[in-house]
């Protein structure tokens, strides 16, 4: 798992530039994705998740830096058949299952929009073997392939997104809160599912979510975003045993447990970013604690959570 | 307790090409005085139409209430007029809902859209309405309100939106609030400060609480009693110790088993086989029966009635039945009722 797929350098996306009301939602990130691994990415709501995500599969052009999908440019100027290869091999699962469903269309049709454009069945009736088995898949049932996204709970929905995104058998996969509106038994259905085919397809997956306990279990490493920056980047359980920055620190301590008698004395770690004090002109920038542990800090800082970080081992 | 609120044998249905949706099938509930309710349950059960239901808020033209009860302050809110709930939404109950993004008005200032039912249910001027607004900005946690209400809702983060949400179903003190899955498009440390933030509102106005969620990491924070949802159908409910340390149902069984713990590494999750069950044509037995692996064959024939368990605690499960078998329940489960069975000797 060392061959890199992605490699995401000094990415930039603003919004409203030259405005009063510009918005930095990523400021200058640089991460790689291995093929075959999950990165996980968490982070305060609005600090540039799903951006970053919508960014990298060229839903935006970014404002600066580059994304190399197998050394390929993903931003340059592309072919007509360039690009139906890019959006057959990265394919996103959208965050809003309200928004993201046609309305008009029936779920069979959404499903298969995919399989049409590229071809992915030979007749009408693996068509719908097809639809029939990906409904299966994500816990629906044949008789829902008629029916009209309205019809639909949100958690319904939201598998119908997922349906319809593996439908082409994409390689990359960036799945925004995919699971956030389903219930347990179906979130384990989906993680399951997504795991089992990262197995069978070596599929490489960016995977934004808001439940930590669910993050950690499906993420080989994990980056902390807070205000358009990462500020950290670990491996999943060097990051839940070792959280360094206090941002981090204090994203874990909120994590809600199924346990009511722990709930009823939860104390929760508050964050203020102004404890790092950082002069003008100050180099913070992520430095490795241990090897790929990244951390985003000043060289003062990074000599505090070094001694700390070493303590605690 | 006393109860606020009655739901008595609710059947809602709605109507589609396909058919007859049987979306709800029997829903019984209180809310007590004061308290969080959680409403829990498989994504399709009905949790959203049920509590749209109580404010007569489900899509007009295709749904049905066919029958049952909603009690609320001796009324029959099942049957009341347009014009009676126009008085009570917004003021006696108030909800947020499941998609935070659409309930905001993109082209109105926040404070207008606070206003706007203080204005219209209390009576109040202009004046004192803007007064209360920038206390209840203030209350939900927005800084430097009086320049803040003059802003539009893109002006805001998700997780301010969210607050201003909260703060427009909380304007009128209403004694009932219903929400739905308020905070699941946050992080968990805005989550964590909103969660701190209604029970203290819930303190200091006395409101009852109906919250929605699939977390069961946030039931566990904020409530006092849960019930849980499968089909179309309350299979369980009880008091949030009971429903976390001595489940009965089959089905709550599987919810609690599928959810990761903070040390799960490679093994699968546990997944609940099967699939939800069609409300086009809802079977004659219990509807989790298929999917059960300790279904008996009066399931498939009947369905269950809900046996107590406790005063505070009942499930609508054939294995409660004095002539059933002795099941284990998941190991997972099995954990849980080893520690509930320790704290209650410990009590002794
Ligand atoms: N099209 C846009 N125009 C202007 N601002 C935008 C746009 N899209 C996003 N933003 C802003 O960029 C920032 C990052 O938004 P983004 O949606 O990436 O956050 P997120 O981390 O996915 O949050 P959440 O967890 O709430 O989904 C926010 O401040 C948001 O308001
Ligand atoms: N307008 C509608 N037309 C037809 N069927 C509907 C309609 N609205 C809801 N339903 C059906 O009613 C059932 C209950 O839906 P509901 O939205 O209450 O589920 P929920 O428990 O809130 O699920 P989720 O957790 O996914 O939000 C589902 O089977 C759904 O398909
Ligand atoms: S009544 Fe029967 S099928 Fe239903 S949950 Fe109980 S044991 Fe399972
Ligand atoms: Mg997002
Ligand atoms: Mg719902």
């Amino acid at each position: 798992m060392t061959e890199k797929l992605l490699e995401v350098k000094n990415l930039k996306q603003y919004f409203n530039i030259g405005k009063p009301k510009e918005v930095r939602a990523v400021d200058d990130i640089s991460f790689d994705i291995y093929k075959g691994e999950t990165l996980g990415l968490v982070g305060e709501s609005g600090c540039g998740k799903s951006t970053t995500g919508r960014t990298l599969i060229r839903l935006y052009n970014a404002t600066g830096g580059e994304v190399l999908y197998d050394g390929v440019n993903v931003h340059g100027k592309k072919s007509g058949k360039e690009l139906k290869e890019f959006n057959q091999k990265m394919q996103m699962i959208f965050q809003d299952p309200y928004a993201s469903l046609n309305p008009r269309m029936k779920i069979s049709d959404i499903i298969a929009e995919g399989i049409d454009i590229h071809g992915l069945a030979k007749s009408p009736k693996e068509r719908l073997e097809k639809v029939y088995k990906l409904l299966e898949t994500v816990g629906l049932n044949k008789e829902h392939a008629n029916r009209y996204p309205h019809e639909f709970s949100g958690g319904q929905r939201q598998r119908i997104g997922i349906a319809r995104a593996l439908a082409v058998e994409p390689e990359f996969i960036i799945a925004d809160e995919p699971i956030s509106a389903l219930d347990v038994s179906i979130q384990a259905q989906v993680v399951n599912l997504l795991k089992k085919l990262q197995k069978e397809r070596e599929l490489t997956y960016l995977f934004i979510a808001h439940d930590l306990s669910m993050v950690k279990y499906i993420s080989d490493r994990i980056g902390v975003m807070y205000f358009g920056k990462l500020v950290e980047l670990a491996p999943a359980d060097d990051l839940y045993r070792n959280p360094v920055h206090p941002y981090t620190q204090s994203l874990l301590s909120a994590i809600p447990l199924p346990d009511p008698e722990y709930e009823r004395s939860r104390k929760r770690k508050a964050y203020r970013p102004d404890i790092h004090q950082y002069e003008d002109g100050e180099d913070v920038r992520m430095r490795e604690i241990s090897p790929g542990h990244f951390v985003n800090c000043s060289e003062k800082e990074f000599e505090q959570y070094k001694a700390n970080y070493n303590h605690k081992k | 307790m006393k109860k606020l609120l009655e739901v008595k044998d609710l059947h809602i249905s709605f109507h589609t090409f396909a058919g007859e949706v049987q979306a709800i099938r029997g829903v019984d509930f209180d809310l007590h005085e004061g308290e969080t309710l959680a409403i829990v349950g498989e994504s399709g059960s009905g949790k959203s139409v049920t509590t749209k239901s109580i404010m007569r808020l489900l899509p007009q033209g295709n749904s049905e209430i066919k029958s049952g009860e909603i009690l609320f302050n001796g009324e029959n809110l099942a049957t009341a007029s347009e014009k009676k709930m126009q008085k009570i939404r917004g003021k006696d109950i108030s909800m947020i809902f499941q998609d935070p993004m659409t309930s905001l008005n993109p082209t109105m200032t926040i404070g207008k859209q606070i206003m706007e039912p203080l204005i219209k249910h209390r009576n109040l001027g202009k004046k004192e309405a803007t007064e209360r607004t920038i206390k209840l900005l203030d209350l939900v946690g927005i800084p430097k309100p009086e320049t803040r209400l003059k802003q539009y809702p893109h002006q805001f983060s998700g997780g301010m939106r969210q607050r201003v949400v909260i703060a427009i179903a909380l304007a009128c003190a209403p004694k009932v609030l219903i929400a739905d899955e308020p905070t699941t498009a946050l992080d968990v440390t805005i989550q964590g400060q909103i969660l701190d933030l209604m029970k203290d509102l819930q303190k200091k106005i006395e409101t009852s609480i109906i919250f929605i969620t699939h977390d069961l990491g946030v039931v566990a924070n904020v409530a006092d009693r849960v019930a849980v949802m499968y089909g179309g159908k309350i299979v369980e409910v009880g008091t949030v110790d009971e429903i976390f340390y001595n489940p009965q149902h089959p089905y709550t069984w599987g919810l609690i088993s599928s959810m990761p713990s903070l040390d799960s590494q490679d093994e699968e999750l546990f997944v609940i086989p099967g699939t939800p069950p069609d409300l086009l044509h809802p079977p004659k037995g219990d509807a989790f029966a298929p999917r059960n692996p300790y279904a008996m064959k009066i399931d498939k024939e009947e369905q269950p009635p809900m046996f107590k368990v406790s005063d505070t605690h009942y499930a609508a499960t054939w294995l409660l039945h004095p002539d059933a078998p002795k099941v284990e329940p998941p190991l997972a489960v099995q954990e849980r009722q080893a520690k509930f069975h320790a704290s209650i000797k410990g009590d002794k």
